[in-house]
């Protein structure tokens, strides 16, 4: 190994740094997706075009997002290979068919049938193109299915052999490996927290419009529509994240530990810390403000039970405890605060007053970004709480990384921060951008053709000799909102 | 272990399909970005652009199939090449960032639609390039020790590996012009046959260079193509190069809609025939053969079910996709 601990730790930040950003995108398309579903779906049921300018609205806002998710995507299926090629030869007899199969599954169908859910709902009629929209929304939870599964399998590895070469190797059951045990708890936890997500961008829209108009009639809906998810949903992950931790502490106690800030073992009863300052070097918790047997009420379901601190657990063996310890306490803040959100909202349609209550609409506004911040917070909390491994308890982080050159590291880290910052930057830019535009009436979605050319040409034929004319008829998604800005005379021409 | 060797073998072709049909969706996809400033700004670029927007996306997946595909059924394979070629793989990775979002940016920013359409040619050529120059490296031969690449980060940078990038841009802007030629009307059409006959030219001359040049690079070359008895089917991929380019040379002036596009693939396959000739067995040349780093027989069976009844549902919507935006673009305005 010719990779030292700098060429380590630049290799880890890099994967960090690309993960995260990456995450975000899906986090909101998995979420959005299922959204443009429904929303599309009201539309062929009731008739209603505010569903279909709602559809299209947010439609211009996936095609932007979608397409951040899978450019950083092809990042990320390659950087197994680029940086953590020890790693990959050796769990990829396991992990590289679950990948492949996300490959299969799902990328090629959210692909294959997404330029027809952007720029085809004239070519294939209606109902074929709702048809498209749930390929790509069923290819998005499906893309989470298999890569939850994989990720799954680094925290709670069963149903593997090793092999004379050192890899692991595919036991009997594929359905052991794919069904592992923090799989479906993760799954269920990681999902729901994308449709929160996006809940919550969608309300935070809303409220943004309604605070400047509270009678548009598109940005009520939007927001009475995410304040049901906010409301129905919060508690839900609430529930299934507690569920999520027991699994934890069953299969991986030591990153419940360093989320609980409990360096000493309880043997009657362990308290619940609110506050804290970890201590790592002296394996202690400054500061702490606790109260006394709650994390055992929660983790064990009685008051009395104990619970192992990290004392028990030999120290290169443990996470880094602050890191873990306060993104624990970020995500479950926040997930609360979510709670609190939407049961305003409820109190607030009881009152009647959801779409003129300023201050639930600016609580809405400001919530609106939370929901990355808490799916960050929760992935943090989970991998660098599985440290120091990659494959858990049996293949170290620091036995896991390619043999590269630190200039090489280094070099690529840097090129990939300023590039994301830029390019991403530029795109979260102009995903604002859209959002702060007011939803109504005749909105156009994302076909763009330049009309100035077509107009100029003088050749444009009668609809008569021209069964696809996109100009008279019904417009469905076609036109393009920069284009009607440009003016006729259009940019560069 | 006869059973273990056949689905080794089985697994090698489908990773070579996946390359293959690789190049043959994403490989025009580059070369419009290759040759998007020779088209003018506007009515030209629009419809260069909106040839592509509907299925780009559905072309780059077949990229992290060959990928995800190489780490599931050579683990070993996939790696040793990535750490050598590393800083080719970011470059073409960060290429795919730039041309990817400029699909989207370009019609949502009017006021920087010059500066995204820079992006999207210069991440074009530099992912084309990246693609060239590791097909190079892997040629030339990779230092290995143990189950690691033990090489410098700047090992795979030599005048043959620009020579193959160089190759693999040319090859992909043909792609491109003669995909073009099929989708575009008007002016756009004129300008892309013009640019398909430069680019076939160039595309012939390099591939005469690399076919040159790699017979020397390793004496298993030199032997496959110039020894009998596999002279004797090696020398097949030479003749119908040259069948191929008469044909493609005499389409493109006559103004063929379909052929030149078809021919220019054919270009492609025979070159990774040729490719096929000299690797095999070997995935990293004179170190790793496939049986060296194939997955276990579990992997390769588990995965190949799914490829055997996913792959032809993919091959059918993705099929029906390109159906859907049949025809040329924007023909509303241009019959």
């Amino acid at each position: 190994m010719i990779a030292g601990d700098e060429a380590l730790l630049l290799a880890r930040i890099q994967f960090a740094f690309t993960i995260s950003f990456h995450f975000i995108f899906p986090a909101f398309s998995i979420g959005l997706a299922s959204y443009l579903a429904v929303l599309e779906g009201l539309w062929l049921k009731t008739g209603k075009p505010l569903y279909l300018d709602l559809f299209k609205y947010w439609l211009k806002v996936f095609a932007i997002a979608f397409a951040m998710g899978v450019v950083s995507g092809i990042v990320m299926s390659y950087q197994f290979g680029t940086n953590w090629s020890v790693f990959s030869d050796k769990a990829g007899p396991v992990i590289g068919p679950l990948m492949a199969y996300e490959v299969l599954t799902a990328f090629f169908l959210e692909a294959g049938f997404l330029g027809v859910m952007l720029f085809g709902m004239n070519k294939v009629g209606k109902k074929l193109h709702f048809a498209a929209t749930l390929m790509v929304a069923l290819g998005t939870a499906v893309s989470a299915f298999w890569i939850l599964s994989v990720n799954s399998w680094m925290q709670t590895p069963v149903g593997y052999e090793i092999g004379a070469n050192g890899q692991f190797l595919p036991g009997p059951s594929w359905w052991a490996i794919v069904f592992n045990p923090s799989f479906p708890y993760r799954l269920v936890h990681t999902v729901i927290a994308a449709y929160l997500t996006t809940a919550l961008v969608v309300g935070g829209v809303g409220a943004w419009h309604l605070l400047k108009d509270k009678g548009n009639a598109h940005a009520r809906k939007m927001f009475s529509m995410a304040m049901w998810m906010a409301a129905l949903v919060a508690p839900v992950q609430i529930f299934a994240g507690d569920l999520h931790g027991i699994n934890t502490l069953e299969h991986q106690p030591a990153k419940v530990m360093a989320m609980e800030g409990h360096f000493d073992s309880h043997p009657d009863g362990a308290p619940l810390y609110l506050f804290g300052i970890p201590d790592q070097a002296n394996q202690r918790l400054d500061y702490a403000i606790g109260i006394p047997r709650l994390s055992s009420l929660i983790l064990k379901h009685d008051l009395d039970a104990p619970l192992a601190g990290l004392d028990t657990v030999p120290r290169e063996d443990q996470p880094p405890v602050a890191i873990v310890f306060w993104s624990f306490r970020i995500m479950v803040g926040i997930g609360l605060a979510m709670l609190g959100l939407g049961l305003w909202s409820l109190v607030a349609r009881m009152r009647g007053r959801l779409y003129d209550w300023p201050w639930l609409h600016r609580a809405a506004l400001v919530m609106a970004p939370s929901g990355f911040v808490a799916v960050i917070a929760g992935w943090i909390t989970t991998e660098v709480g599985r440290q120091p491994f990659t494959v858990y308890g049996l293949l170290r982080t620091a036995d896991s990384v390619s043999p590269l050159a630190v200039p090489a590291v280094a070099a690529s880290l840097i090129a990939f921060v300023v590039v994301y910052f830029a390019v991403f930057g530029v795109g979260v830019w102009y995903i604002l951008r859209i959002m702060s535009s007011p939803p109504h009436a005749g909105e156009r979605g994302v076909k763009r053709t330049e009309r100035g050319p077509i107009r100029s040409a003088g050749i444009t034929p009668g609809p008569t000799q021209n069964p696809t004319a996109r100009e008279g008829g019904e417009t469905l998604i076609d036109g393009d909102g920069v284009a009607e800005r440009d003016g006729p005379t259009g940019d560069e021409r | 272990m006869s059973v273990n060797v056949d689905l080794t073998t089985v697994w090698a072709f489908v990773i070579a399909f996946a390359v293959m049909m690789y190049v043959v969706m994403d490989g025009f996809d580059l070369g419009i970005g290759i040759l998007f400033p020779a088209f003018a700004p506007g009515e030209e670029r629009d419809q260069a652009m909106n040839a592509i927007a509907p299925v780009w996306d559905g072309n780059e997946t077949w990229l992290v199939l060959g990928g995800g595909g190489l780490m599931a059924a050579f683990p070993l394979a996939y790696a040793i090449i990535l750490p050598a070629t590393y800083p080719l793989i970011v470059a073409m990775l960060l290429g795919l960032v730039f041309r990817g979002v400029a699909f989207e940016f370009r019609w949502r920013d009017p006021g920087h639609r010059a500066m995204w359409d820079f992006a999207f040619t210069a991440g074009s050529v530099i992912a084309a390039m990246a693609q060239g120059m590791i097909l190079g490296a892997l040629l030339q031969g990779i230092e290995v020790a143990g189950r690691a690449y033990s090489g410098g980060w700047l090992d795979w940078l030599t005048p043959y590996s620009v020579l193959t990038g160089i190759g693999v841009v040319a090859g992909y802007a043909l792609l491109g012009a003669t995909f073009l030629a099929i989708k575009v009307g008007g002016k756009a059409e004129d300008h892309a046959y013009r640019l398909a006959r430069i680019t076939a030219f160039a595309t012939l001359a390099l591939m005469a260079a690399v076919s040159l040049a790699t017979p020397f690079l390793v004496g298993q070359y030199w032997q496959r193509w110039f020894t009998m008895p596999s002279f004797l089917f090696a020398s097949q991929v030479p003749l119908l190069v040259v069948i191929i380019a008469f044909f493609l040379l005499r389409g493109i002036a006559r103004r063929r809609t379909y052929a030149p596009f078809v021919l220019s693939l054919a270009l492609f396959l025979l070159g990774m025939i040729g490719l096929g000739v000299s690797m095999w067995p070997h995935v990293i040349p004179q170190s790793v053969t496939i049986w060296d780093a194939a997955a276990p027989e579990r992997s390769q069976v588990f995965m190949l079910v799914g490829v055997a009844i996913i792959m032809p549902m993919i091959l059918a919507y993705t099929g029906w996709a390109y159906w859907v935006f049949r025809g040329k673009v924007d023909d509303a305005g241009y019959h």
